[in-house]
């Protein structure tokens, strides 16, 4: 087993199945996911409509002959109406940033959860977790998937888990070296601040007892890996997932750490044009469409997941069969991760009228002057907002900023510039400039 | 008499401030006295010039973001305790001051203080009664040639 930077360790061995029965199994699940789909009238019209019938579905390729689903159809259906089952079957809702104000949510069942908790176990059993481990989780608990979900694979897998959660990086730097984690889950930017923060207080990280990292949320490179790794001393390991589907654990590296293992028996995952919607060729990039072949409450049918990476189902070195995704390198669309958090252009725009009540012109900047995301938002002053009192100027700002921390979550820099002052565009305008580098 | 303050909106950038300067200067309007206020965002600064309304029309014409309020220009007498006997009038009324600044030039042997408060006319009307004298007309502070 050349390659593996760790002792290889499968957790569930139907992630050894060999391709041949792998597509039997797919076939199987997408009737049943097609008839489980049917419940919802929004895809029972679509089926109807595009002639699908479960019964003639033959192969893993049926797939091409669904629906698409769009964020905008969640968002049409907000908050819980393509649900599958009835609503007292619910046992969890978690949520994340829609593209207005509103959040899209995500149901479970008992099953999904079940479900969900096992595909968390997976990749992180493939990247190191162990039951004697102790994990250190500073992801926030709420309705953003990645706390809750990696929680629950811990504990699937017997570790113990210190609930750090997301924030004050001074009480993550003391938990971490007193509690001797071996094991980090946060985003990559934040395991970055954590180290930074930790040396400007004169502690190594590199001392501590951790000896993986288990990293997602975002958008991430082979340098900052690089960087995480040596600044830590330990493995780093990505893993990709979105709420939409299932959240974390629709895909982990493995101890190759060339590429994620998609959790195949359970999604079917396309990678398209974003503009014809035809298939790339293998090992190109493309977008990301997929399909849950046994969610109960939500299933989605082809969702377009926005998100640029590429397939690779060649043999990996550690004998999972599942095809490996390559990293996210982009978006199709204009949402941009924020310390992880999902930010849409037009949840800004949703918060300035807010303010005033008309759109003003406005331009949001990133960049990451440490390691940490920063936001500013260029906001061209009305003249008629124009006071030559400070307080009210500042308070313009605060409420400015309120709104846009009410509906997106996070803290941006509100910048008041003068009217004009923004550069306009003909059609599509230009709302952002990424200077981040890499992401 | 209350006289006629421009405030305008100063972006944190370079040359910032020499926009509307220069604009001023362009039209031949003098500025009698001025104060900045900023923040690390932005700034406003505050103007007194022999005609607001016409340097407000020009600057608006430029593109900046300008209004007029109406502030007290108070005289005090420039002496140990000057300030402080204004300062104890507007104290003993509870006038409330949102800032205030000071005139360069000075009239006669006093000194002139910019006074933004809440309510003018209110302000006026006490302070005259406590025998502060405000300054009435803004022709005094030019210099010959402007």
């Amino acid at each position: 087993m050349s390659g593996l930077q760790i002792e290889n360790r499968i957790w569930d061995t139907v992630e050894t199945l060999p391709r041949e029965r792998l597509r039997v199994l797919q076939t199987e699940r997408l009737r049943s996911c097609v008839r489980q789909a049917s419940q919802i009238p929004f895809y029972r019209e679509a089926l109807s409509r595009l002639g699908v019938d479960a019964d003639t579905i033959s192969g893993p390729e049926d797939v091409r002959r669904l629906p698409i689903t769009t964020k905008e159809d969640l968002r049409q259906y907000y908050p819980l109406d393509l649900l599958a089952v009835p609503r007292e079957k619910l046992v969890r809702i978690h949520g994340s940033s829609g593209t207005t104000g509103k959040p899209t949510f995500v149901a479970y069942t008992a099953e999904d959860l079940n479900l969900w908790t096992e595909l968390c176990a997976r990749f992180l059993v493939a990247g190191g977790l162990r039951p004697k481990h102790t994990v250190h989780i500073a992801f926030g608990y709420g309705l953003f998937t990645g706390g809750f979900g990696l929680h629950q694979g811990v504990e699937r897998v017997g570790a113990a888990i210190v609930p750090a959660a997301a924030g004050n990086t001074v009480r993550q730097i003391l938990l971490l070296k007193d509690l001797d984690a071996d094991v980090l889950i946060c985003t990559p930017s934040y395991a970055l601040n954590i180290a930074e923060v930790a040396r400007a207080e004169g502690i190594t990280p590199a001392d501590w007892s951790l000896k993986y990292g288990h990293f997602g949320g975002e958008p991430w490179t082979e340098d900052m890996r690089l960087r995480i790794e040596q600044e830590m001393g330990i493995l780093a390991f990505n893993n990709y997932g979105l709420s939409e589907i299932i959240g974390p654990g629709v895909s982990g590296e493995c101890a190759a750490r060339r590429g994620m293992h998609l959790a195949e028996d359970h999604f079917i995952v396309e990678c398209l044009n974003p503009d014809t919607l035809e298939p790339v060729a293998e090992g190109e990039q493309g977008e990301l469409v997929i399909t849950t072949l046994t969610k109960q409450a939500m299933p989605l049918l082809r969702y377009r997941t926005r998100d640029i990476a590429s397939i690779d189902t060649s043999p990996c070195p550690c004998g999972r069969t599942f095809a490996r995704m390559s990293r996210v390198v982009g978006r199709t669309d204009d949402m941009l991760i924020i310390r992880g958090v999902n930010v849409f252009p037009s949840q800004i725009e949703e918060a300035l009228l807010r303010v005033d009540g008309t759109a003003p012109h406005y331009l949001i900047e990133v960049d990451r002057p440490g390691t940490l995301d920063r936001v500013t938002v260029k906001v061209e002053l009305r003249p008629q907002d124009f006071s030559d009192r400070m307080r009210e100027m500042q308070a313009l700002r605060a409420r400015i900023d309120r709104e846009i921390h009410a509906i997106t979550g996070i803290r941006v820099n509100v910048e008041l510039v003068e009217p004009n002052s923004l550069e306009r565009f003909v059609g599509k305008s230009r709302r952002v400039i990424d200077h981040r580098k890499g992401t | 008499m209350k006289i006629q303050q421009l405030s305008l909106f100063l972006e944190n950038k370079p040359r910032a401030l020499r926009v509307p300067t220069r604009i001023l200067a362009e039209a031949g309007i003098s500025i009698l006295t001025m104060s900045l206020a900023d923040t690390e965002q932005f700034g406003i600064l505050r103007l007194i010039v022999p005609d607001a309304q016409r340097a407000k029309g020009i600057l608006e014409k430029a593109g900046a973001v300008v209004n007029v309020t109406e502030v007290v220009a108070v005289e005090v007498p420039d002496r140990a305790g000057g300030l402080d006997g204004v300062l104890a009038v507007i104290e003993k009324e509870s006038l409330n001051v949102e800032y205030v600044y000071s005139f360069t030039a000075r009239k006669g042997d006093r000194a002139v203080l910019v006074f933004r408060f809440d309510d003018p006319d209110k302000a006026l009307r006490l302070l005259a009664a406590h025998g502060v004298a405000v300054v009435t007309e803004l022709d005094g502070f030019l210099t010959p040639g402007t």
